[in-house]
């Protein structure tokens, strides 16, 4: 049992997450067949709903919860039976959990001092810590007189203090406001890049999970629904959740009518049939949810592939945003369907009442399985 | 009030903060500190009137007995009213001064008055508090008191010789100002002389000092294995989910709903020689008959059934400091190193301090005071302080004794309470 896991196992996973199980009460799973391989220097987030199992699942790594079944490795090794102070994980809580009875600088030296770091050691550390968050100047203070990104900072610090490689950060920025929330984005995000460390992030804020993140895990329901890269994860969600639960989208249901390699066409309750990809779609006559992010959707025939089917639309209501025009559109016999058009030169104003024809590629649709 | 606060507008003449005088002023010239005086004066009015009952009601039942209680314990006229004649001449003769005829003459004056007003009795009880056997003297003498003549110092010494000893006039001009701290220095085992200097009492009568020690230290000990036994359970009532913790804590709360009576009249049942738990050790064969143990009417007995009833207010200021303890402090401390038992130690203890505080303190002070418990099952040895209070109030009708006592009980608990403030801080206690 050594306190700083080793090197990465054969395969390159530094983090795996074996068929592991877990159930609180022996009724319901809580987290369902979990497997996932974090890389070593990664930053991984887990991004879901509350009540998901994320939390759960950064708890079986710290060693705090036991997995039900399946096995946890940590560089390789497995640990599910390391208690958690020999596991040498750095962890940021959501409250911070700054011990209210320390100081700062007591705080930040306390993982230190049960490593039995001499004095000196120990302080030069501490300062370093302090330094990388910027907060050199409040080490004497107590907990309860700083600010909340203050603590937050120190919470950081304290996590880092004692060289971990691997940083679990359970919904870390989850108490602070927009602005410093983004600030503090910014400077973890920093820290990650210039001390190649490994860190397993949880957020329920998915503009957090995809600006910091090499990989996003989304969780519901006790799974990993979608495991990507912000980009692939943003562009081609696997599933209606991951559509839905990852930035803005327009739903249209219907019925699967041609069924291709490519290329699917789906017929609307309203008649109309659109051109859509098959996600996860199997056989013609098949009931599904086609997903079309607002700002793919086109209005001006010339910006449509050839041959692509239109639809029509009715100006609902136009919302200057300054950038972009958010436009409210009834289509299908629904009024929720939003298109988003850039503030460009020349740009066609709509107005409510006017009557268009929308279409998009059929690549950036997507006939996803019906929740 | 619209006017005032309506009309403090800026401008040169209205609401002037003039420097020059010094002070605030409304806009019709008032002073503004009388103003807000006046507004706020109702509500003050009102705060009162509310608090009003509450301040009676510890105004009777705390402030006034107490005060009497330690009146009580410096005045008793009892030897002073009804001796005039005597407490004249104390008063004119310094302490050491060698009874004279004047002296005798003077208490074979009051012995009559004593005689004529029945109130011997009264005066022998209190020269009594301090040398036993002194009650027949006073009452035999005021019954022949008409006999006596000049020159009275023979005709008192041949009604009783007992009426030369020096130390029972060094008594008697104790007892001759209203005002004596007698009954504090009896509290403390000790005694003025005959030439008036404080010295301690013979050492067979000493119980005062030792019995206020082992009250301390049997105080000390319940509050120590209350903390002891009472730490865990808080624990394990703080980290369990709420519907559960609440059913354990009507059991911890259950002591409460029966008398206190009928609980250690229950530990009698349990604890005595032919009691429950010797009987089944002597059936179990782990004593036989003829060693059954000791655990009642004795210090044990007092122990074990005083920890029993004290638990309690051990447990739930204990328990409402550890409920709002987050469980990612220790877990924060696991993470960075910590054994289970360094984390406990160096994390979750700390935060349980003032709960540790509040509840020993509780306990403590409360065991010092406690009376019928161990009048009930400490027997001989298990007696506290508080037992004496209570036999100085009821049998041997010494009151000043027993309010000695009690103030010096009194100042000892607030002496803790001092040190405590001055160790833990007094509003870092939470008593729940
Ligand atoms: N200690 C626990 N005991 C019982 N159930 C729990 C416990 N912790 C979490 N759960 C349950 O497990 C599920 C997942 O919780 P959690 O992992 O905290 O989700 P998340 O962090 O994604 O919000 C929830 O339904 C929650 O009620
Ligand atoms: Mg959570």
């Amino acid at each position: 049992m050594t306190a700083q896991p080793a090197a990465a196992s054969a395969d390159g996973a530094f983090v795996e997450f074996d068929r592991v199980q877990k159930s609180y009460d022996g009724e319901t799973l809580v987290v369902k067949d979990l497997n996932l391989q974090i890389g070593k220097g990664e930053f991984l987030t887990m991004l879901g709903p509350s009540g998901s199992g994320k939390t759960t699942c950064l708890m079986m790594l710290a060693g705090f919860e036991t997995a039900t079944h399946g096995e946890i490795r940590l560089g390789g090794r497995p640990i599910n039976s390391v208690p958690p102070h020999k596991r040498g994980i750095g962890m940021v809580f959501q409250n911070y959990a700054l011990f209210p009875h320390m100081s700062v600088a007591e705080n930040l030296a306390f993982p230190l001092e049960v490593r039995g770091l001499g004095k000196a050691e120990r302080e030069a550390k501490i300062l370093r810590a302090l330094d990388m968050v910027q907060m050199g100047r409040f080490a004497s203070r107590r907990p309860s007189q700083l600010s909340g990104g203050q603590q937050q900072r120190i919470a950081l610090a304290r996590a880092l203090v004692f060289d971990p490689e691997l940083v679990l950060m359970d919904e870390p920025l989850g108490a602070l406001d927009k602005q410093l929330r983004e600030h503090m984005q910014f400077e973890i995000k920093r820290l990650h890049d210039q001390l190649g460390i490994t860190v397993v992030y949880v957020t329920h804020d998915q503009g957090e999970a995809l600006t910091m993140s090499d990989r996003v895990a989304v969780f519901n329901d006790g799974r990993i629904q979608q495991l990507a890269p912000p980009a692939e994860l943003y562009e081609r969600p696997k599933n209606s959740f991951v559509a839905q639960f990852i930035g803005e989208n327009n739903k249209l249901p219907g019925t699967v009518e041609e069924f291709g390699e490519d290329r699917a066409v789906v017929r609307l309750a309203s008649g109309e049939v659109i051109d859509a990809t098959p996600v996860n779609i199997r056989s013609k006559g098949q009931q599904t949810l086609v997903s079309i992010r607002p700002e793919r959707v086109e209005f001006k025939p010339e910006m449509m592939p050839a041959g692509a089917h239109t639809l029509d639309a009715e100006v609902v209501e136009v919302i200057y945003m300054g950038d972009i025009f958010r436009t409210r559109l009834k289509v299908a016999g629904s009024d929720d369907f939003v298109m988003k058009c850039r503030n460009t030169l020349g740009q066609t104003r709509l107005v409510p009442g006017q009557h268009v024809r929308i279409g998009w590629h059929p690549q950036d649709a997507r006939a996803l399985d019906p929740l | 009030m619209a006017d005032i606060t309506a009309d403090i507008a800026p401008g040169p003449t209205a609401g002037s903060s003039d420097p020059a005088a010094g002070r605030l002023t409304t806009a019709d010239g008032q002073p503004l500190a009388r103003a807000l005086a006046r507004a706020q004066a109702r509500s003050r009015r009102r705060a009162l009137l509310l608090v009003a009952p509450l301040l009676l009601f510890v105004l009777i039942t705390f402030v006034v007995p107490i005060g009497q209680m330690l009146y009580r314990s410096v005045h008793n006229d009892a030897f002073a009213r009804n001796m005039p004649n005597l407490a004249i001449w104390f008063a004119d003769h310094p302490a050491g001064t060698e009874p004279d005829e004047a002296a005798f003459a003077a208490l074979a004056a009051d012995l009559q008055k004593a005689r004529a007003d029945k109130t011997a009795g009264e005066v022998g009880t209190r020269i009594n508090y301090e040398i036993s056997g002194t009650r027949s003297l006073f009452t035999s003498s005021a019954r022949n008191a008409d006999d006596l003549q000049p020159p009275y110092r023979e005709s008192v010494l041949a009604l009783d010789e007992d009426w030369g000893d020096p130390r029972l006039w060094q008594v008697m001009r104790g007892a001759s100002t209203a005002y004596t701290a007698s009954f504090y220095l009896a509290a403390l085992d000790l005694t003025r002389d005959e030439t008036g200097a404080i010295a301690r009492v013979e050492e067979n009568r000493r119980v005062y000092v030792r019995l206020f020690v082992k009250t301390l230290a049997l105080s000390a000990l319940i509050t120590g294995i209350c903390l002891m036994l009472g730490f865990p359970v808080a624990h394990l009532l703080a980290v369990l989910p709420l519907a559960r913790s609440n059913l354990l804590m009507i059991l911890v709360l259950l002591p409460f709903w029966t008398s206190l009576l009928v609980r250690t009249t229950s530990w009698m049942v349990l604890l005595q020689e032919q009691g429950v738990i010797n009987n089944m050790l002597v059936a179990g064969g782990v004593i036989d008959d003829g060693s059954r143990i000791r655990m009642m009417y004795n210090q044990a007995g007092t122990i074990i059934a005083m920890v029993h009833i004290l638990l309690p207010f051990m447990i739930l200021p204990l328990y409402s400091v550890m409920r709002p303890i987050n469980p990612s402090y220790v877990r924060a401390a696991r993470s960075l190193g910590a054994t289970s038992w360094t984390a406990f130690r160096r994390v979750y203890l700390p935060q349980t301090l003032p709960g540790i505080g509040a509840g020993s303190l509780l306990v403590f002070i409360l065991a010092v005071g406690y009376y019928i418990t161990p009048a009930l099952v400490g027997g001989a040895s298990g007696q506290l302080i508080s037992n004496l209070i209570a036999y100085h109030m009821q049998d041997s009708l010494n009151w000043s004794m027993a309010a000695a006592l009690a103030a010096i009980l009194l100042a000892i608990v607030l002496m803790l309470y001092w040190l405590y403030d001055r160790l833990i801080g007094i509003d870092n206690m939470k008593l729940g």
